[in-house]
């Protein structure tokens, strides 16, 4: 692949490894106590799977774009990238869409099932996850744009073939 | 050069360009019917459940006191989203499985399975996000969070525990299909791409 298709992807990548990693580490780094009724309690991103699934994920989106971005641009491997990348965006995405539940019932509740919101009473906590969930939105939007990119690199996607 | 029944391109230096007309033509309308089945009976699972359940509150002398609790899908906007993805996603495999028997020359160049194969990819997307909140969803009805202090729900309401993670299972299914549909049509698009830029670098 020439150089000036290289540079946007090379560039998208940088981005991607960014938020990841930063979306990694300010879920890891969520953490605050509470103390309610002289009993403390504590609120960790471990106490619930979801939040370790995120972790787990963007720790490997990071770790597979750091690789990446060293590597060169062969087009023989072109389309085992291009799947591996699809694979990275869509656990993304997930891990996304299932903090975002979870967080909507810690912050709203769910009075039929009698849960309360804990969001009054562990502000940071709360506040930690919604950065976090802001990084990983950031970060699936722009695997998805590498997708396309790449794509569009390897197949000429968006241009109608008349034949 | 006249198209031919088998188009097989002559040797120009490079790696031979596979056929382009595919054998297995009813591999992809194949597995969107499955996918269709998968995804409808997601949805029509998930919409469906419901559950109602009388306890005892408490008793004041002899009478019992009586609550009448119900488990809907409603409560709970992750499976209100799994509904909405999985919905969206049959109705996507329906049209466009009819669009693949109604033109008969579905030969993946223009613009109409540029569309599908890109709206196969969105649908992809949108249902990996549905199910996977509402698997960790159903996986928090399931055990609880102790440190939230949020009760588990699925020992008092266990049909419709059941019923929830028989949709989820049925949408993960579906979501591994049309992961391999959008797969196929990427890679049947490329056989053709390479098979255009050979012809007009060939110059015929």
């Amino acid at each position: 692949m020439s150089l000036l298709k290289r540079i946007p992807l090379f560039v998208l990548r940088l981005l991607a490894l960014g938020a990841t990693v930063s979306a990694t580490a300010i879920m890891i780094t969520s953490r605050d106590t509470a103390d309610v009724l002289s009993m403390k309690f504590e609120a960790k991103f471990s106490n619930s799977p979801t939040f370790k699934y995120f972790v787990i994920v963007n720790a490997i989106a990071s770790g597979y774009t750091l690789i990446l971005l060293f590597f060169p641009a062969k087009s023989s491997c072109g389309h085992f990238i291009l799947v591996l990348d699809l694979i990275i965006a869509l656990l993304l995405d997930s891990s996304i869409s299932a903090c975002l539940a979870i967080g909507q019932v810690g912050k709203k509740g769910n009075s039929h099932a009698g849960w309360l919101p804990i969001c009054g009473q562990v502000p940071k906590f709360c506040d930690h996850i919604t950065g976090a969930l802001i990084s990983g939105f950031v970060a699936a939007i722009i695997y998805f744009l590498i997708l396309l990119y790449s794509l569009h690199n390897l197949m000429n996607l968006f241009t109608i073939s008349q034949d | 050069m006249a198209s031919e029944g088998v188009d097989k391109l002559p040797e120009v230096g490079h790696e031979q360009v596979p056929v382009v007309r595919s054998k297995v033509v009813w591999l992809v309308p194949v597995l969107r019917l499955l996918a269709f089945f998968a995804t409808l009976s997601a949805t029509l699972v998930m919409a469906l459940n419901k559950q109602t359940k009388t306890i005892v509150v408490a008793t004041i002398g002899t009478v019992p006191i009586q609550a009448t609790l119900t488990a809907k899908f409603q409560h709970t906007p992750a499976f209100v989203f799994f509904v909405i993805v999985n919905g969206n996603a049959s109705l996507h495999n329906l049209l466009t499985l009819v669009v693949s028997f109604v033109c008969k020359k579905f030969d993946y160049k223009g613009l109409v399975p540029l569309t599908i194969t890109v709206l196969d990819l969105m649908n992809v997307a949108f249902i990996s996000g549905g199910v996977s909140a509402a698997a960790f969803m159903g996986q928090l009805g399931r055990d609880g969070n102790s440190h939230a202090r949020w009760n588990k729900i699925c020992d008092k309401f266990e049909t419709y525990c059941n019923h929830g993670s028989g949709a989820i299972i049925a949408s993960f299914i579906g979501l591994m299909l049309m992961t391999s549909i959008s797969t196929i049509s990427l890679v049947r698009l490329r056989n053709n791409y390479n098979r255009i830029v050979l012809n007009s670098s060939v110059g015929v």
